[in-house]
């Protein structure tokens, strides 16, 4: 019998779709197919070998049947962006316990040039229909940021500390040519720049991309025999959590509950402490969100996240780096950025990051779905204990 | 009257919009455990009672935090608009707009001193918040 976490599961393929960005000419399946295709190239496994299919949006068998796989284990929970955190967390359960051996976790989304998605609409009997959207809270921009003032006004931090995050992390996307926004940025250009929903100007909401990203997850046992074996990467421990589709009933307004027990169970279940993670990968759809995520997953306490990144400890030298593609602030964001975050975190423990952070053998990855309403933690290594 | 999405009641938030269309808003509290309720349900989230009764707020109320979004959807029809997170006086948190007040963040303080108003959206009306006259005005 293996164990879901301490390392007995294994990512043993990964992949981003060839092009991020602006890619009019693929509609969403493609998007999902090459990504898998290319995360199975990357594993060294047949598509035939694959028995278990999940993604986040669509049924699990729309790209299980695309690529002619007949799957006996199917997960679509779709929590939002940040579900990917979760459907992998699903994904080591199901291996552990036998419901199956090779999963596919997929990801594709015409977040930008909208082929074959879905249209966005707002059903004006859902909970966000009625108590939500006629005030103007629709758009991500203007509803995952409202309580951002409650936490910065708490701390004595200001707009600036936004601007910093979004600064800090562009340092690690400049030059990289899959990066949507590359180009330095100060901390005052951030400032000075088009405000979107005060206190948020551009750069510190994400950009706007199509894209892609796969996953194939097995057991450790299984993936010591392929040719991929000395680029595996291994599950320590994972965690979920959920509050409200409603961002008015967050708990508390300054610290977000599902952070805090997700990040916990992540850590309790991968026998680890703060103190043992190398790099960080945050989701970032807005500048706040490493704030709120740095201090509710404990690696700094109440109010010192607007310092930590302050000091330049997140970024290329810093003692924790944190977001190495840029996030989804500068690298990428589809609409589901946590397959990216994911992605980046394997790149970084396997050697092969654009921006490589040397010696890092443990990576904490910690997501978020709507707007502060689910959360999912993984806790990735390139050592199995 | 404002333009915009316009709320769809379903059978457990009717109550919620026929008071707001008197003017009077309502919500429900759990006369078990006597948690103020929002948003409109069954069940009380605390106790999982079903024994709810609706009453009408005080319309007292403070600004929890809110953002000046420069960029309506299109939808909206107006250039900007303050959406703002509200704590009702009875205990529970609501999504609205603050009306009657510069959307400078200058003029809007948290924990300031807010009160309902009204404003109709197609076929309903839509609690807004307006900044508190003073007690002696």
């Amino acid at each position: 019998m293996i164990s879901m976490h301490r390392g007995d599961i294994a990512i043993a393929g990964a992949s981003e779709t060839a092009r991020l960005g602006k890619i009019p000419d693929q509609s969403v399946l493609q998007l999902h197919a090459e990504a898998a295709v290319r995360a199975l190239a990357d594993a060294g496994i047949a598509a035939a070998e694959v028995d278990g299919i999940a993604n986040d949006g669509m049924p699990p068998y729309d790209v299980s049947d695309y690529l002619g796989i007949r799957p006996r284990w199917l997960d679509g929970t779709s929590v939002g962006g940040g579900s990917f955190m979760v459907l992998v967390r699903h994904a080591a359960a199901a291996i552990a316990s036998g419901a199956a051996d090779v999963v596919l976790v997929t990801h594709g989304e015409s977040g930008r040039s909208r082929v074959g998605a879905r249209p966005y609409a707002s059903d004006g009997s859902s909970l966000g229909g009625q108590f939500e959207h006629p005030y103007g809270a629709m758009a991500p921009y203007s509803t995952f940021t409202t309580p951002v003032l409650a936490f910065l006004e708490g701390r004595g931090m200001s707009p600036r500390d936004l601007a910093v995050v979004a600064a800090a992390q562009r340092e690690w996307a400049v030059g990289n040519p899959r990066a949507l926004r590359n180009e330095p940025i100060t901390v005052d250009e951030v400032l000075a720049g088009p405000e979107i929903a005060y206190p948020f100007t551009r750069d510190m909401c994400c950009v706007v991309t199509d894209g892609g990203g796969a996953l194939v997850l097995m057991s450790a046992e299984r993936a010591a025999d392929l040719p991929s074996a000395s680029r595996t990467v291994y599950l320590l421990g994972s965690g979920e959590a959920a509050e409200s589709p409603l961002l008015s009933q967050m708990d508390d307004l300054e610290s977000f509950g599902a952070f805090r027990s997700a990040s916990a169970e992540a850590f309790r279940t991968a026998g680890i402490t703060h103190a043992d993670v190398d790099h960080i990968m945050f989701y970032d759809a807005f500048a706040h969100l490493p704030l709120y995520m740095l201090e509710d997953t404990g690696f700094v306490g109440r109010g010192e996240s607007g310092a930590f990144y302050a000091e330049g400890n997140s970024r290329p030298g810093g003692r924790l780096p944190v977001n190495t593609n840029g996030g989804g602030l500068s690298y990428t964001h589809t609409g589901k950025y946590g397959m990216f975050a994911i992605q980046e975190a394997v790149r970084q423990l396997r050697g092969e990051a654009f921006n490589q952070v040397e010696g890092v053998e443990i990576s904490f990855v910690q997501g978020i779905g709507m707007m502060f309403g689910s959360a999912g933690t993984l806790i990735l290594s390139n050592r199995r204990p | 009257m404002t333009t915009g999405p316009v709320p769809k009641p379903t059978p457990e938030t009717l109550p919620f919009w026929e008071s707001t269309r008197a003017r009077a808003m309502s919500i429900q509290h759990c006369l078990d455990c006597g948690a103020a309720i929002f948003y409109p349900r069954s069940y009380c989230p605390k106790c999982t009672s079903s024994d709810l009764e609706w009453r009408p707020v005080s319309g007292r109320a403070t600004l929890a935090s809110y953002v000046i979004n420069r960029r309506p959807l299109p939808v909206f029809e107006v250039e900007q608009q303050i959406i703002a997170l509200v704590n009702l006086e009875e205990g529970v948190r609501m999504m609205t707009n603050i009306v009657g007040v510069e959307p400078v963040p200058t003029a809007l303080q948290l924990g300031m001193a807010l009160e309902l108003d009204y404003d109709e959206r197609g076929d309903q009306v839509l609690p807004v918040f307006r900044p508190a006259l003073k007690e002696s005005e």
